[in-house]
């Protein structure tokens, strides 16, 4: 395999305007570490968003926010008022010589605006927009408020996380805003690659909520072929006509390892016999067991078994143990095991992004693929608010100083 | 009918169970020829999820799977006995024929099959060789199997899942394969690009851990800076009041609702009718609220337990506040915000007869997606033998004979 080295990307020369919220910061984050140059639209003063926690040092300043500093790396800010006619001039401006728009106004704003897709494509005609909202552009819903919850649970997520005697659970950290943010980030690129062929620009509408319905496995499935309902099963899942533990608790927390005829058994069953223990599991001869013929009180014994081996080590331990023997048991990690995790760590998947108006160095995760030419990488921490409005206002449109002094004062940028 | 976006493009899917396949029914839906190579019948090599429930009706069988339909869509399937030199050599042609070959096993087992980047070069050149093992395909773990159930606890996903009197549970499902795909997609197609102006090929390494990782970005830096660990903390969040899933009407039936500012406190008081809520001075601040938040959720839930879901969904949205159903597999096949966006798409299938899938929450408006049918077991061989490898029909029939495709 060749080394990974650093060429050109071959998205450098293409230029995104991201008028994005929370819901689709991911989306321009991808394209600005592929090396796109995205330039990030905040309303004067900066974007709402800037004020979701945590926030760096427990400071509730705009600059410090960490849900905006994770996802808008790479990119450079100005401010803008587009609701101001000079505002939707500078904009329109800017229009002409970008290649895509990513957005996430309710339906029908970018038009009160005299901004929306055919008014664009008519300067631009490549142009590619991408509107990001909870439900899409048309439809019953489209004028419905959203939530990261609404999304959860109206993309049928929910209705299996947690347990059967207590409320459908969400995650305790937004997860329908990144799923938007790649999967917007997906029809964009595919809208790129027809545009590359063609010519042609397109409008790529996103919901938020359908971006979910991935994760609903395998509620929609299970009504399709057996009109069956699928609920809540709390610490197990069903398997068959069993309920298998998907996490076993070990000396400082949980393993993942579910119980399976086969390898998967074997395997961990030796590693405990070489530890003297495993009972009625080394009994049993794991490559011809019918696990039709299993029933829920054989299996909760075996997993007994497991756990009470699994309870004399740490994860640590065990995942070190079992990576040599190709065992499928893998740590229940925190943010803070993750960041000790060996194979993170052997990766380099750890960044270090220079904040020099933190005076500090940062460790961000790192991109999500490493590709041969390299050119999937962090570039430089989230911009400041407007930090680019010099260089893109005077030494790109050609204002003066003058000007970009009215400009600020009339509170259009 | 639109133009397909990704017309054109070859891909070989040599991919098992999720994250592979999905991201090669995506560039399928969107226009991509795919073909899936798998083992034959008697070699049990081909796609395990072919035996994962639910099948169609309750038989199971290995095109009856409503899993292995959900994840093989517009894909042609091929089936090959890689163990025998003719059926290696006939992959070998698949190899020169693609753009992309994609493949999700663990790593070092392309090498031992004789398929890893080195090889394929060989015999073209340009080649563009999509890898997405469980952690990626070097360090410590790399070898070692795993599925998006054990990967979700692994990437700290499911330690946030939970309440915080019991232990995690995360979802019941393999939830990283619902993120892996997206970014597979993206940098294969990046890589289409790049080989467009450079005429240079690639390798792609996409870790499915560390792609799951990046969806834990905000909390990662909580740590890094602060050295603070989230946990899981039930449906609360941090700045909002009340927000939560809240019992309804009818068995196991809930809706969500999510009050971020006193507008909207006060609007939903108003639309549920209980003016005294509105006033009570415990919760006319969002610091009140949170501080009563306990009391709060057992107020809303007295109130939505006189309704049904869709009837608090409807009063509470009405009034500008945020809700949802928690819907269900049915609910979703019903919902008529996603019947207008055509989401699941009807094919047919040879032996399933008219079937669902899911297609995606993305609408492109000149190159709209189009689910075609997941294919049966070795369902194209003599297609993708004949019209795409251009194989002789006496060729064919040497290799039919052989059994490369199968016993006879």
């Amino acid at each position: 395999m060749i080394p990974e080295k650093k060429t050109e990307s071959p998205l450098a020369s293409y230029r995104a305007l991201d008028l994005t919220d929370e819901n689709g910061f991911l989306c321009g984050k991808i394209f600005a570490d592929l090396g796109m140059d995205v330039i990030k639209i905040e309303k004067p003063g900066g974007d709402a968003a800037r004020r979701l926690g945590p926030f760096y040092h427990d400071i509730p300043d705009p600059e410090k926010s960490l849900y905006w500093l994770a996802y808008n790396t790479s990119k450079r800010s100005i401010t803008l008022n587009i609701e101001s006619p000079d505002g939707q001039e500078i904009f329109k401006r800017l229009v002409k010589t970008a290649h895509f728009v990513f957005e996430c106004f309710p339906p029908g704003y970018m038009d009160s605006l005299g901004l929306d897709y055919q008014v664009l494509a008519e300067i631009n005609p490549g142009i590619i927009m991408t509107s990001i909202t909870p439900f899409g552009q048309m439809g019953p819903y489209s004028n419905y408020k959203g939530a990261d919850i609404v999304a959860l649970a109206m993309g049928g997520l929910m209705q299996l996380c947690g347990y059967p005697d207590r409320a459908p659970l969400r995650w305790g950290l937004e997860q329908s805003w990144p799923q938007a943010g790649a999967q917007a980030a997906m029809g964009t690129i595919i809208a790129h690659y027809h545009r590359l062929v063609s010519g042609e620009g397109q409008h790529v509408d996103v919901s938020v909520r359908d971006c979910m319905i991935w994760s609903a496995y395998p509620s929609p499935q299970n009504w399709s072929m057996v009109k069956k309902i699928v609920g809540r099963t709390g610490f197990t899942a069903p398997r068959g006509h069993l309920n298998l533990r998907l996490n076993h608790r070990c000396k400082d927390g949980y393993v993942a390892w579910m119980p399976w005829r086969g390898e998967v058994t074997k395997k961990l069953v030796e590693y405990m016999g070489e530890e003297g223990v495993g009972g009625s599991l080394r009994e049993t001869d794991w490559d011809q067991v019918n696990m039709e013929e299993v029933n829920q009180e054989q299996i909760d014994r075996w997993q007994d078994d497991i756990e009470r081996f699994c309870l004399n080590h740490t994860k640590a331990e065990l995942h070190n143990e079992v990576m040599k023997r190709g065992l499928m048991l893998w740590p229940m990690n925190d943010v803070k095991d993750l960041r000790e995790m060996s194979q993170l760590l052997a990766r380099h998947f750890w960044v270090d992004v220079e904040h020099p108006e933190l005076n500090d160095t940062v460790i961000y995760p790192g991109p999500p693929v490493k590709t041969g030419e390299g050119y999937w990488q962090i570039r430089r921490r989230a911009p400041l608010i407007g930090e680019h409005n010099e260089e893109v206002y005077k030494g790109e449109l050609g204002f003066s100083e003058s000007q970009l002094v009215v400009l600020r004062q009339a509170g259009v940028i | 009918m639109g133009k397909s976006a990704l017309e054109g493009v070859k891909v070989v899917d040599l991919g098992v169970t999720v994250t592979a396949p999905l991201a090669c029914k995506i560039l399928g839906m969107y226009g991509a020829t795919v073909v899936k190579v798998e083992g034959p019948p008697h070699t049990l090599r081909f796609d395990p999820l072919r035996m994962y429930p639910p099948f169609l009706d309750g038989i199971a069988g290995v095109n009856r799977s409503g899993s292995f339909a959900e994840y093989n869509g517009s894909t042609l399937g091929i089936t090959i006995d890689l163990r025998q030199p003719r059926g290696m050599e006939l992959m070998c042609k698949l190899v020169t024929w693609c753009d992309v070959l994609v493949e999700n096993f663990s790593a070092g087992t392309l090498k031992r099959m004789g398929l890893d980047y080195d090889e394929l070069v060989k015999l073209n050149p340009d080649i563009i060789l999509a890898m997405t093992a469980t952690a990626g395909e070097t360090g410590p773990a790399a070898a070692q199997p795993g599925t998006g159930l054990q990967l979700q606890s692994a990437s700290g996903l499911t330690h946030l899942l939970g309440w915080p009197d019991r232990p995690p549970v995360g979802s019941p499902n393999a939830y990283t394969d619902y993120i892996g795909p997206w970014y597979l997609v993206i940098a294969i197609i990046a890589a289409l690009e790049h080989r467009m102006r450079t005429g240079k090929g690639q390798w792609i390494d996409m870790s499915q851990l560390e792609a799951a990782v990046t969806f834990l970005s905000p909390a990662v830096l909580d740590y890094t800076t602060n050295g603070r660990v989230l946990h899981a903390q039930g449906n609360s969040c941090p700045y909002a009041a009340p927000h939560g899933a809240y019992r309804c009407q009818g068995d196991d039936r809930w809706c969500v609702i999510a009050v971020f500012t006193d507008e909207e406190w006060r609007a939903f008081c108003q639309v549920i009718g209980n003016q005294e809520l509105a006033h009570d001075p415990r919760f006319e601040t969002i610091l009140g609220r949170k501080e009563n938040e306990e009391e709060l959720n057992r107020l809303v839930e007295s109130w939505t337990m006189g309704h049904t879901p869709e009837e608090v969904m409807a009063v509470v949205q009405e009034a500008g506040v945020p809700a949802g159903v928690v819907l269900n597999g049915r609910d979703l096949y019903e919902d008529p915000q996603l019947k207008l966006r055509n989401h699941f798409q009807n094919v047919f299938h040879p032996e399933m007869g008219t079937t669902y899938g899911s297609t995606s929450g993305l609408l492109l408006s000149k190159t709209p997606c189009r689910l075609g049918p997941p294919p049966c077991l070795g369902e194209h061989t003599e297609y993708v033998c004949r019209e795409i490898l251009e194989l002789s029909d006496k060729e064919f029939v040497e290799l039919l004979n052989e059994g490369i495709f199968g016993a006879l």
